[in-house]
């Protein structure tokens, strides 16, 4: 899970979900608290779809 | 060194300029000849005298090629027996197998005898990608046309590296470049060798550049999960999150290592608790709370509503900030094994 | 625009009753400017320091570096929309106290902060080694947050390079130097024959500490922009504060960018200088884009068939470089890349940590990773322990005896990507 997918790609990640900005690639300070969460919650969720998922190269999630 | 003083130097040929004989005999087990054979006449008039070929050894490029381990690890034996100051190999021009064997025998020597290595190749060699790195390989002509003069420009690098001395550029010197960065001091600052590589560009006239760009690993892609609901997930990030106060003392920057923290007891991530190490981003969000680097509040959830089987009890974390790849790299492979040995079916890696 | 610098040539710096420059020696009334620079109700207050190129004395940790300035004649003041109201720079005339410049010290903000050694082997490094050098050291309240702390330090500095400068207003230059750019339709008119030549010029916006201003606005908030090279020699681009010390353009840098000094030289001669485009490097993807898409086509819109691209700092800005360099080579403008690299302290690994085959002219400003043992110092102006905090630092870094072995990472200036230096990586 990264901001910059491109860096990713260049090192080799084969299963990349992109994050939300880089001090804080889960969470969004400008959100309340909750929603924020949900957020976090969202991305993580999106991983681990991204784990369960076959892949035969570099893949982005989005 | 010699009975007479001299420094005593190894020589290893194929079997071919090793005057066995052709492919045939490809398959000649590793052997010892006393002094200089074939080509090693031309490394011992660039020798003079102050060095002296002791002996040569000959092996088949197919009993190498073949026994890549078993093959070097007996030829290594042959070399250590000669009591010898440094070794030469080949130069093996486009000769693949050649070229290949060349490598892998001055790479052992160099690694396990500490012994100064020149070898050399044309640069399309296949042993030349695999071996720059560890040994000096002198860029030569694709044929033994070209034996005169690469044995010199060998010979002369050769006795720097036996005397120690400050080694050269690749342009300077002869050799493949190895890919290793060192700093010097130009003559013209950066901004004017820019300027001048900018009009040279736009003229169509040549230039070089400082840096060629770098070549990255690329891995196959593991298989999915099968089943997410039983299987044990570990959360690692290189975004620096550590326990407050920072225990290992992870650097800000250039990371000389990682570090393995329990997740004990622990269903949130809070100021209270945790802190980022990494100096390459504003800290303050991740200060604030952490689970916006280390997801551990949402992925305790999801293992309490059963969607994750369980979480390890340890999250890993480094700071992937100015550190190297080749360090990065390390700490993946030694942060993998672990989690292997605990049995951890999945990752989640967060970076920043 | 066009632009005079008049140099003052400084050949010596002492505190004093009254601040005034008697034949090239500035001498500064530090209890006034103490009083003046303590003006904040963030801070505790300031030191002052004198520190000469030669002497047995390191500074640490380094937050910025200015070059005192007054403007004489033409629009605007000195660093516009902090010292200054806001009012285009880069035309009149300038003063220059040339030889000198205000380092500011203090409590650390964060991690990137660095190190100037005065002699030894790391002044070789740093360009500040060579310049005579106020240090203000800050002392902020306790618990100040640290953006609050940041921003208190950069006034700090600006205020008092203002201060020095304004003591040069009457004097006569020792040196004028004439900067002037005719605009875009002029210039391909004057010199049909040489070839267009543009500056991307990347600015670190990364937020605390990574951060650059431009007429007072925040950089991470602009959209890439065009600005004139005299505007820039002018003072209207300002240091945020270090990041890596190495990497980060303090404001002298800025003040003194030796790309844009370089291509006005060559302009009319070897080339058309025809503009320089200033861009940021931002921390979210698509920040990164929409930065490099504009940027490249504000490059391409002015007509430049080549251009130089300067990186700030290092990691997720090789993106925002890389980005940069693949969409003006797509658009068929020449690119050449300044940057610096972290190929480990055995120079071993990687260099970059993103990379494009179009990127086939790159000038290398050095391995930041290399390391350096900085012998102890008399005098240590500063707080020695950062030494192990800051970038380039580590535990184990400080020795008893005052010694520190770091990455020149640490050290102020000393893998500049505007190319000041002469510093090079080559491959062994």
């Amino acid at each position: 899970m990264c901001t910059v997918v491109p860096i990713s790609l260049t090192v080799g990640a084969n299963r990349i979900v992109p994050a939300v900005a880089i001090p804080h690639p889960l969470g969004n300070p400008e959100l309340p608290c909750d929603e924020e969460k949900l957020l976090r919650r969202a991305l993580v969720e999106k991983a681990l779809k991204a784990l369960q998922t076959e892949v035969e190269g570099q893949t982005i999630f989005e | 060194m010699t009975s007479n003083g001299k420094l005593r130097i190894v020589h290893y040929l194929n079997q071919f300029f090793g005057q066995i004989g052709g492919e045939e005999m490809a398959g000649t087990t590793p052997r010892v000849q006393p002094g200089p054979v074939g080509p090693g006449l031309a490394l011992q008039q660039a020798l003079g005298n102050s060095a002296e070929v002791v002996a040569t050894i000959i092996c088949g490029d197919n009993y190498v090629a073949d026994n890549l381990e078993q093959a070097s690890r007996e030829i290594l034996a042959l070399i250590s027996e000669q009591n010898a100051d440094a070794l030469v190999a080949g130069p093996a021009f486009n000769a693949g197998r050649y070229g290949v064997a060349c490598g892998i025998v001055g790479q052992a020597a160099a690694r396990e005898l500490g012994m100064p290595v020149i070898t050399g190749m044309y640069v399309e060699n296949p042993g030349a990608e695999l071996y720059r790195k560890d040994i000096y390989i002198i860029a030569t002509e694709d044929s033994a046309r070209g034996m005169k003069d690469a044995v010199g420009v060998m010979v002369k690098l050769l006795m720097k590296l036996i005397r120690q001395e400050k080694v050269g550029s690749p342009e300077e010197e002869g050799y493949l470049p190895r890919g290793i960065r060192f700093n010097s001091f130009a003559e013209e600052n950066g901004a004017k060798r820019a300027v001048n590589m900018l009009l040279a560009k736009l003229k169509g006239e040549p230039f070089t550049t400082e840096l060629p760009m770098p070549d990255f690993d690329r891995v196959t892609p593991n298989p999915p999960l099968e089943n997410l609901s039983k299987a044990k997930i570990a959360l690692v990030t290189s975004g620096g999150i550590v326990p407050k106060g920072n225990p290992d003392r992870i650097e800000s920057s250039s990371a000389s290592k990682y570090g393995k923290y329990s997740l004990e007891g622990l269903s949130d991530l809070t100021s209270e608790t945790h802190e980022t190490a990494h100096g390459g981003y504003d800290p303050v969000y991740a200060n604030q709370d952490p689970d916006r680097v280390l997801p551990l509040d949402v992925v305790r959830d999801l293992v309490k509503e059963g969607v994750i089987g369980e979480l390890h009890p340890y999250h890993y974390a480094t700071v992937g900030n100015g550190t190297s790849v080749a360090n990065a790299a390390k700490y993946g492979a030694a942060i993998a094994a672990d989690l292997k040995a605990a049995g951890v079916d999945a990752v989640i890696l967060t970076s920043t | 625009m066009r632009l005079e610098l008049g140099r003052i040539n400084i050949t010596d710096i002492r505190f004093g009753e009254k601040t005034e420059i008697q034949q090239g020696v500035l001498v500064i009334n530090d209890a006034e400017l103490k009083v003046l620079l303590a003006d904040d109700p963030n801070l505790v207050g300031v030191d002052l320091d004198l520190a000469k190129p030669g002497e047995d004395v390191r500074i640490i940790p380094v937050k910025d570096v200015i070059e005192p300035r007054c403007k004489v004649e033409g629009p605007g003041g000195v660093f516009p929309g902090f010292i200054s109201k806001v009012e285009t720079v880069g035309s009149g005339r300038t003063h220059v106290l040339s030889g000198m410049a205000v380092v500011t010290t203090g409590d650390i903000v964060g991690f990137q902060e660095g190190i100037i050694d005065m002699s030894g082997p790391g002044a070789d490094y740093t360009p500040f080694s060579k310049t005579l050098n106020l240090v203000v050291s800050i002392t902020p309240l306790e618990g100040l947050p640290q953006h609050k702390h940041e921003h208190a330090v950069r006034m700090v500095g600006l205020k008092a390079a203002a201060y020095l400068g304004s003591a040069a207003v009457d004097l006569t230059p020792d040196q004028v130097e004439i900067f002037e750019l005719g605009n875009f339709a002029e210039n391909a008119v004057q010199y049909p024959t040489l070839p267009k030549v543009a500056y991307l010029y990347m600015l670190q916006t990364q937020g605390l500490l990574h951060d650059t201003y431009v007429y007072g606005v925040d950089a991470k908030k602009i959209l890439p922009s065009l600005i004139s090279p005299t505007e820039v020699m002018d003072g209207a681009i300002v240091s945020g504060n270090c990041v890596s010390a190495c990497d980060k353009n303090t404001t002298y840098h800025h003040q003194n960018n030796p790309v844009i000094r370089e291509l006005l030289l060559q302009h009319g001669k070897e080339l058309c200088f025809h503009g320089v485009v200033i861009s940021n490097e931002n921390v979210t993807l698509a920040d990164k884009i929409r930065s490099s898409d504009y940027a490249a086509k504000l490059v391409k819109m002015i007509g430049a068939e080549g251009a130089i691209v300067s990186e700030e700092g290092f990691g997720n800005p090789d993106t925002d470089l890389i980005m940069n360099c693949q969409k003006l080579e797509e658009m068929g403008i020449k690119t050449v890349l300044i940057t610096d690299e972290y190929a480990g302290r055995d120079g071993a690994s990687q260099s970059l940590a993103d990379a494009t085959t179009l990127a086939d002219a790159v000038i290398s400003v050095g391995n930041a990773n290399e390391v350096i043992e900085l012998p102890a110092c008399k005098k240590v102006i500063g707080n020695l322990k950062t030494a192990e905090i800051i970038a380039g630092g580590f535990s184990g870094a400080l020795h008893a005896d005052g010694s520190i072995k770091v990455e020149i990472q640490a050290i102020t200036g000393s893998t500049n990507e505007l190319g000041f230096s002469k510093l090079r990586g080559e491959g062994f």
